[in-house]
């Protein structure tokens, strides 16, 4: 397992600070829907580099990249045939301009889209568009890759060791769980937070946690069945503004900054290592987040 | 004699060897055909899209059903129009421009197709314009459309207005569909009929095309 940057600085603090959504900052500043997001590296370099300073400029530890859709697959899944290592390196470039040596820089790898077990794409080739991918990642000048929203151990797996074995990043695994009828949490593809981390761990994570699916408070109870399982490990929680509704055909994210925030304590005593923020949150929530954790050195 | 309770459990279970080996069995014993859909199979599907629904099962086990699903049906296709049983109509399926959303829009079109139906499969991030081209081009009754993000529900309006700008809206009836997908948002795109599920959906084109 490997350890760096973000390990480091657990070692002195107990509690660390991530950034939040770019989406929804994007669409405020003209992202049209459908649009993606990632093509604004190349083509809006000014506009994402504005939005990783929003958050640098809070005194986060970390922010992450404009790239959880760079996956060839997924790209070529949304018709698009570029070049997927530009656009991976070229977000990487921009938050680390904007960190510096202010703060860390995780690279942002989402699924790809595919389901393993349903045979359009290989392992193979899975292995090889995240290898492609975290490369340029960590061309780009990043600290540290944060695969995230998966749901299935197989391709969660396979990004893991494309991290290991091709780039010398730390590495941080997330996956989105939903609460089941029964009341206990899974993902999609029904893996409990147990299941993922043992998974991830020995696949070589260092960080694991949840992301996304979820507002702040229902995090608490994933948190817990993390600890459960392993009291030490780092834990990084990313919760949406909570659930989308649609409102006037346009998707809003209900929580407000000081409603997430309320949630925090109740998470730190759960023992989370990392918050951030996923879907609809703001440089105001987290702010509103950071104030209210009664930690911050 | 074919065990078919044992084809409608394998297809439960996802077990596509075994449920492929029975319908093989089944045709061969010339079992009728529809019998075999309507008694063992859509029920299947129904069991486990309820097992679905209460998170007793979950994506996995429910793509690995509907594998088997298809494969039985892949078999008895060519038996079905063998017989000269004439389809009861025909849909054109897709899910909707930007939305990769591909397993309940199939589960849809395996249940058409298992109840009588021809169903053209566009597939998923369909634009407007080929949906429209289909319809221009082909004999279509039904026009059905899945969306799974609050993002895409707004394509299925897209694609009801370029019916009408290219003159064919009259020609078909639109269905749509999808979790976030209710009666109301249905009326107020001006589509003609939703559904919550796959069974439901068999039921409302039987109901719109005898209308
Ligand atoms: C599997 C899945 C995926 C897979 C899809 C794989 C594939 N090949 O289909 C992958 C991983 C690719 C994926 C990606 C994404 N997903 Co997704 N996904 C799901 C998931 C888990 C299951 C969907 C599903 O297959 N359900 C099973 C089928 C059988 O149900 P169904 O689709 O509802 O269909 C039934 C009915 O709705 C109806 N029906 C459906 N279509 C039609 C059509 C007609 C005409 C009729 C009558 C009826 C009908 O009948 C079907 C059968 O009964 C849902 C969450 C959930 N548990 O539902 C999220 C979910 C839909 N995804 C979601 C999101 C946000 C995404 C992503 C944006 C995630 C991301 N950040 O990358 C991307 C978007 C990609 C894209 N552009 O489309 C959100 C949508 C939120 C929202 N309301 O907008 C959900 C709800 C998860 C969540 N809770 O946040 N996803
Ligand atoms: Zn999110």
């Amino acid at each position: 397992m490997r350890t760096t940057g973000i390990q480091e600085l657990l070692k002195s603090r107990s509690l660390l600070f991530c950034d939040g959504a770019w989406g929804t900052i994007f669409q405020s500043a003209g992202l049209k829907p459908g649009e993606i997001a990632e093509l604004w590296n190349r083509d809006h370099r000014k506009k994402v580099l504005e939005v990783a300073h929003s958050y640098v400029d809070l005194g986060v530890d970390m922010i992450e990249t404009n790239s959880f859709r760079g996956n060839g697959i997924a790209l070529a899944g949304i018709g698009l045939e570029i070049d997927a290592a530009e656009l991976n390196r070229l977000a990487a470039e921009i938050s680390r301009e904007a960190a510096g040596d202010k703060c860390l820089v995780l690279g942002s790898v989402g699924p790809t889209g595919k389901i393993l077990m349903m045979g359009d794409v290989s392992e193979n080739e899975m292995y090889d568009a995240f290898a492609v991918q975290v490369q340029a990642i960590e061309q780009g000048g990043a600290d540290a890759i944060c695969f995230e929203t998966m749901s299935a151990l197989d391709e969660a797996e396979l990004a893991v060791k494309a991290a290991v074995e091709n780039t010398n990043l730390e590495i941080i695994c997330t996956f989105t769980f939903t609460k089941t009828v029964g009341g206990d949490y899974k993902t999609v593809m029904g893996v409990t937070p147990a299941q993922m981390a043992e998974k991830m761990l020995s696949a070589g994570a260092s960080i694991i946690g949840t992301n996304c699916g979820n507002g702040m408070e229902t995090m608490i109870p994933i948190v817990k069945a993390f600890r459960d399982f392993d009291s030490n490990i780092p834990l990084l929680v990313q919760p949406n503004a909570g659930i989308p509704k649609i409102e006037n055909g346009k998707t809003v994210f209900p929580e407000t900054p000081d409603e997430m925030a309320s949630h925090v304590p109740g998470l730190i005593d759960a023992g989370v290592s990392i918050i951030g923020g996923c879907c609809g949150t703001t440089p105001d929530h987290i702010t509103a987040i950071m104030n209210n954790s009664g930690r911050r050195e | 004699m074919a065990d078919l309770n044992k084809l409608n459990e394998s297809i439960i279970s996802g077990d596509l060897d075994t449920s492929v080996q029975i319908t093989k069995e089944a045709l061969a014993e010339r079992t009728d055909p529809q019998e075999i859909i309507q008694k063992y199979m859509i029920p299947a599907m129904d069991v486990i899209g309820g097992k679905f629904e209460r998170n007793e099962v979950f994506v996995p086990e429910l793509l690995m059903a509907a594998r088997a699903m298809k494969g039985s049906l892949e078999l008895i296709k060519p038996f079905l129009a063998e017989r000269g049983i004439e389809p009861r109509g025909r849909v054109v399926i897709g899910t909707v421009k930007g939305d990769l959303h591909d397993i309940g829009k199939n589960l849809v079109a395996s249940m058409l197709e298992g109840s009588g139906f021809e169903v053209e499969n566009l597939g998923v991030d369909v634009p407007s314009d080929k949906i429209v081209a289909v319809v221009q081009s082909k004999e279509v009754d039904i026009v059905a459309l899945s969306a799974l993000l609050t993002t895409t529900m707004p394509s299925m309006k897209d694609v009801i207005e370029a019916l009408k700008d290219a003159g064919v809206r009259d020609k078909v009836k639109v269905i749509v569909g999808g979790p976030a997908v209710t009666q109301e948002f249905c009326d107020q795109i001006g589509a003609d009929g939703y559904s919550e599920n796959a069974n439901g959906a068999v039921g409302l084109v039987r109901k719109l095309l005898t209308a």
